[in-house]
């Protein structure tokens, strides 16, 4: 085989996605971080594709494939789920909050700074998905004891803290928030 | 604690200054590679073996090339005109080192290991590249994988026919005072201990996969590439060479980087490959790696087998030391794979006195698995974990507390700096003063009290303690050290302060932070140096376009090397300052103090200058004394005159159940020296995750291959990264001891935790069933092992009730017993699951 040439490499370029054939796309409307997106998306892409590439939200990053990291957990109307989990077509209609929807006013949200002040992170690459998963943790158990948070964490993987300034931060967070 | 007086009181060193990196890693604004939008690019996906060992009899890519979006699809020998060279191995070892050549694609009708590169296809999108990948038909003749490192040496089968042999390489360092020393030592020997470790191989599994982007300006004549990578300045360099590209015209740039632990630090298959299709196309071409591809084609680390002897006098002081390793080199040699066993080589001795009686010899072997490479601590935690479990044997066999066998033979902290049996110099060191901090925060004669109320006989929930003394060991590295290891390239860095005209500062360095928080460290040593705040130094790294030369961050260097380069250029700087603020003053030169970020004339408190004010004028230039350059910058290439040497002492306290053999750490201390602390927060962060690393390698991790060289541990599913439950909270204590050999004190630390935990770990659990008869417990000591070592160590004992088979097992029998039946680990895989 050989190479079919540089016009149809940027012709082809152009287009993003391809679209096997069968598969028309859907057109799904959501809410991100409080902003309305309609698009149209092949049926097998998945929310955490739909969110990097279509929405062109990169904070939620991509750590596996088999759903085990947790580095791509966003909130689907207020729940914590890993955005690899959900088709992009199952989340029609749904309110969407990413990384880049915590922060407001130049302030980081409350989870974010005692990640901050705790030094929960190093390379930052699990750390959207913990942010998100940890403010999920808490609302749901508001006053959680260290092991609670560790076995609240355990969908999420990190590979540089040793999760200790990270459940240390958690604590922190519930803490300042009693 | 402080044991030497540190340098006088800094405004801003030592202190736990938050990181500046964190508010756009935790906003989702900082862009790693994959985030990066490039317009018109094109993605890579590979078509890779699904075999160990096989020849390739066909390639049908007429499918593949006919999906929509598909661009074009390449074997091997398409683009055999494509390389100027093989893949780069930067450490010939030895002169006759076996090197086989090896190119991004398979190029010699062969595959070597699973996941070994064969098609590649470039697509409008990356979903149609690896559907495409999915419809290329490749017929392949399997052949025998060589996954048992003993039996690749036999060599009955031989995986690189060109070499008539899987043996690598063999390397010895054998030091004797006297020749014979070695031999007449165990002769002599009170007593010895004889002991075989196997050191599993490990994924590395930093969070971020690795992602490249090539981007070339076909008609500028550059190219760029971005790339997830520790290395960026290597790279540069190692891929002009490999594509035959001219260096001046190869950008390197890592973007944010989710973690390395010496993954990243690599010339990888891919990268050569974006940069070479996308010279070919003309349009940039991306390609991001997925988790499942991540365990196959991103190195491995460890994979040894260590044979380790000891000789040791009536009081146990050792005598002479003898080591035979295998090191496990996978199928092809990486950037600095056959040099991994070489770095722990001097280790063997760790923290202790030794007479010149020291006989190291490693033989390496290709098998068809991954090739393995640096992976935190790169020979070192094996080195360590040997001596360190092979002491715990000697303290057995001589009846000694562990502790007290490890003080007798500490080097004293008198005899510092210490010229050891190599002839390397230690700089400094306090062991014994830090395995008494270390013991006093654990507890350690509570619970070997405890241990004697709990152990009893029957008891079936035993308490262990275990500790472990080590030496980091880095720092690299004196260039002429590595000169006389053979490998290719330097160990010195880089390091630009440029003040600028509003007195904000820019700081260049050479190092290529990825996770460690260089930009935080490095703004705190110029701020103190200069007297200005943190907040009005920027930090530039990891583009080759804006920091041209450096050699990059691995083996804990970036501080004693990369930082104090930094040190040294505030230096030239404030030498630069003081004579234009002489000239200024009208004063003379060595009459100018420097202090608070101002000079001022020695006994005239009136007559002063500050920094802002000379920095001014170096750039108006209107008034400068004659002669002198109109800037206020300085760069500084710094090649450390040795290793630094961080040691401490970690102590681990486990709980073992006997019945199911569930391990369960109750309690982890760590003493780490590392000299001046820059950050403490940054170095505590250090530690905490390089020690889960090390305890994750004594419990957890394995990557597990079958005996026709599938990986079977491939996914995050199956491969056992601890979850935030799996691991205890760490006590961390600290001793400072600075380093003589540079003006900050300093010595590396990111390895440190790695290299004292397993040990640690893996002394606790024997200690814990030595009242069974257990000597050994092998790595992972996940259940099913433990229970499987209690329950050999029992055969003999007709008092055992267990009377089970264990059987053969393979690893992935041990697997799924090693999430204990703990269904809510997240990572445990179908075993685990009620």
């Amino acid at each position: 085989m050989r190479p079919v040439g540089f016009v149809r490499a940027m012709m082809g370029a152009a287009w993003g996605h391809s679209t096997p054939k069968g598969a028309p796309n859907v057109e799904i409307s959501v809410t991100v971080n409080g902003s309305a997106h309609t698009h149209d998306v092949e049926p097998r892409t998945l929310l955490v594709q739909y969110i990097r590439e279509q929405v062109g939200l990169t904070g939620t990053n991509i750590g596996c494939d088999t759903s085990s990291c947790g580095a791509c957990t966003i909130h689907i109307d207020g729940e914590s789920v890993k955005s690899c989990t959900v088709l992009a077509v199952q989340a029609d209609g749904a309110d969407l909050t990413t990384i880049e929807g915590l922060a407001k006013d130049g302030e980081l949200h409350p989870m974010q700074q005692a990640f901050m002040e705790n030094h929960g992170l190093q390379c930052g690459y699990c750390t959207p998905g913990m942010v998100m998963a940890a403010i999920s943790l808490l609302d749901e158990q508001p006053s959680p004891s260290e092991q609670e948070v560790r076995e609240g964490l355990e969908g999420n993987l990190c590979r540089c803290t040793g999760y200790h300034n990270i459940v240390k931060a958690i604590l922190a967070a519930a803490s300042a928030k009693a | 604690m402080t044991v030497t007086e540190a340098p006088p009181a800094a405004a801003v060193i030592g202190t736990r200054l938050l990181r500046r990196e964190d508010p756009a890693l935790l906003t989702g604004e900082a862009r790693f590679t994959a985030d990066l939008p490039i317009p018109g690019a094109l993605h890579l996906a590979l078509a890779r073996s699904p075999y160990a060992h096989a020849r390739i009899i066909s390639i049908d890519t007429s499918a593949a090339a006919a999906m929509p979006g598909v661009v074009a699809v390449y074997t091997g020998a398409d683009l055999a005109d494509s390389w100027a060279a093989p893949m780069p191995c930067a450490w010939p070892v030895t002169e006759d080192m076996k090197n086989p050549a090896h190119y991004p694609l398979a190029a010699n009708g062969k595959v070597a290991y699973v996941g070994d590169g064969v098609v590649a296809v470039v697509a409008t999108s990356e979903t149609a590249a690896r559907d495409a990948v999915e419809a290329i038909d490749v017929e392949y003749e399997p052949l025998p994988a060589a996954i048992d490192l003993e039996e690749a040496l036999a060599d009955s089968t031989v995986i690189h026919d060109e070499l008539g042999t899987n043996k690598c390489y063999t390397w010895a360092l054998k030091v004797e005072g006297e020749d014979g020393a070695v031999d007449r030592a165990f002769k002599a020997a009170a007593h010895t201990v004889s002991e075989r470790y196997v050191q599993q191989r490990l994924l590395p599994m930093a969070m971020e996969p690795r992602a490249i982007a090539a981007v070339p300006q076909p008609f500028g004549g550059d190219i760029t590439l971005y790339s997830a990578t520790q290395i960026p300045h290597i790279l540069k360099v190692m891929t002009a060479i490999t594509l035959g590209i001219p260096e001046h015209q190869v950008r390197v740039v890592a973007p944010a980087v989710g973690g390395g632990f010496g993954s990243k630090l690599n010339v990888y298959a891919e990268e050569l490959l974006c940069m070479a299709l996308s010279r070919k196309h003309n349009v940039p071409v991306r390609w991001n790696e997925t988790r499942s591809e991540n365990a196959q084609a991103t190195v491995h680390g460890r994979g040894q087998i260590q044979n380790i002897e000891l000789a040791a006098d009536e009081q146990g002081k050792l005598t002479a030391i003898r080591i035979r390793l295998i090191g496990d080199m996978g199928a092809y040699l990486q950037l600095v794979t056959p040099g991994v066993p070489l770095l722990g080589g001097f280790l063997y001795a760790g923290v202790y006195e030794l007479p010149a009686a020291y006989d190291f010899e490693c033989t390496s072997v290709f098998t068809t698995m991954t090739p393995t490479d640096a992976y935190r601590g790169a020979g070192r935690p094996e080195a360590t974990y040997a001596i360190e479990r092979a002491m715990d044997s000697l303290a057995t066999d001589l009846g000694v507390d562990p502790l007290e066998l490890r003080r007798r033979n500490f080097i004293p902290k008198e005899s510092y700096p210490y010229t050891a049996w190599s002839g390397l110099v230690y700089d400094s060191g306090d062991h014994d003063l830090a395995a008494t901090e270390a013991a006093r925060l654990a507890d350690y004669d509570g619970v070997r009290a405890r241990q004697k109320t709990q152990n009893v006989e029957g008891a079936t929930k035993r308490l262990g303690i275990g500790v472990s003394s080590y030496f980091e060991m880095c720092g690299l590295a004196p260039s002429r050290v590595l000169a006389s290891l053979n490998y290719s390239a330097g160990g010195w860095e880089t390091a630009t302060v440029r003040v600028l005209p509003t007195c904000k500062v820019q700081v260049v360095t050479g190092t290529a932070p990825h996770g460690q928080g260089h930009e935080t460290s490095w703004s705190m040593i110029v701020a103190d140096k200069l007297g200005i705040s943190p907040d009005d130094i920027d930090v530039l790294h990891s583009d080759t376009a804006i920091a041209p030369m450096g050699l990059d961050t691995y083996g804990s260097r970036s501080l004693p090397v990369g930082g104090v380069a930094v040190a040294m250029a505030c230096d030239k700087v404030i030498d630069k300052a003081k004579q234009i603020a002489a000239h200024q003053l009208e004063a003379n030169a060595d009459d100018l103090e420097f202090a608070g970020g101002a000079f001022t004339v020695q006994g005239s408190p009136d007559k002063s200058l500050p920094l802002a004010a000379i920095a001014f004028e170096a750039f108006t230039a209107h008034n400068l004394p004659d002669g002198l350059e109109p800037n206020l910058e300085a760069q500084v290439t710094y090649d450390p005159p040795n290793f630094s040497w961080p040691f401490g002492t970690h102590i681990c306290v486990v709980e073992v159940d006997t019945d199911t053999g569930a391990v369960d750490v109750l309690q982890y201390v760590a003493v780490d020296d590392c000299g001046v602390q820059i950050n403490p927060l940054i170095v505590e962060g250090q530690v905490h995750g390089g020690i889960v690393q090390g305890l994750a390698q004594a419990l957890f991790e394995e990557a597990v291959y079958d005996h026709d060289g599938n990986l079977k541990t491939s996914t995050l599913a199956e491969y056992l990264v601890p979850a935030a439950s799996d691991v205890p909270s760490l006590t961390l204590g600290h001793t400072e001891t600075p380093s003589p050999t540079n003006q900050l004190g300093v010595k590396g630390v990111g390895e440190a935790g790695t290299i004292g935990a397993a040990p640690a770990v893996i002394n606790a659990v024997v200690d814990a069933l030595s009242g069974l008869g257990v000597r050994d417990v092998p790595m992972p000591a996940s259940p099913f092992t433990v229970w499987t070592a209690i329950h050999k160590a029992g055969e003999s004992r007709p008092s055992d009730t267990a009377g089970t088979e264990v059987g053969d097992h393979e690893g992935v029998t041990a697997r799924t017993t090693t999430g204990g039946g703990d269904e809510s680990t997240s990572n445990t895989d179908e075993g685990a699951a009620s």
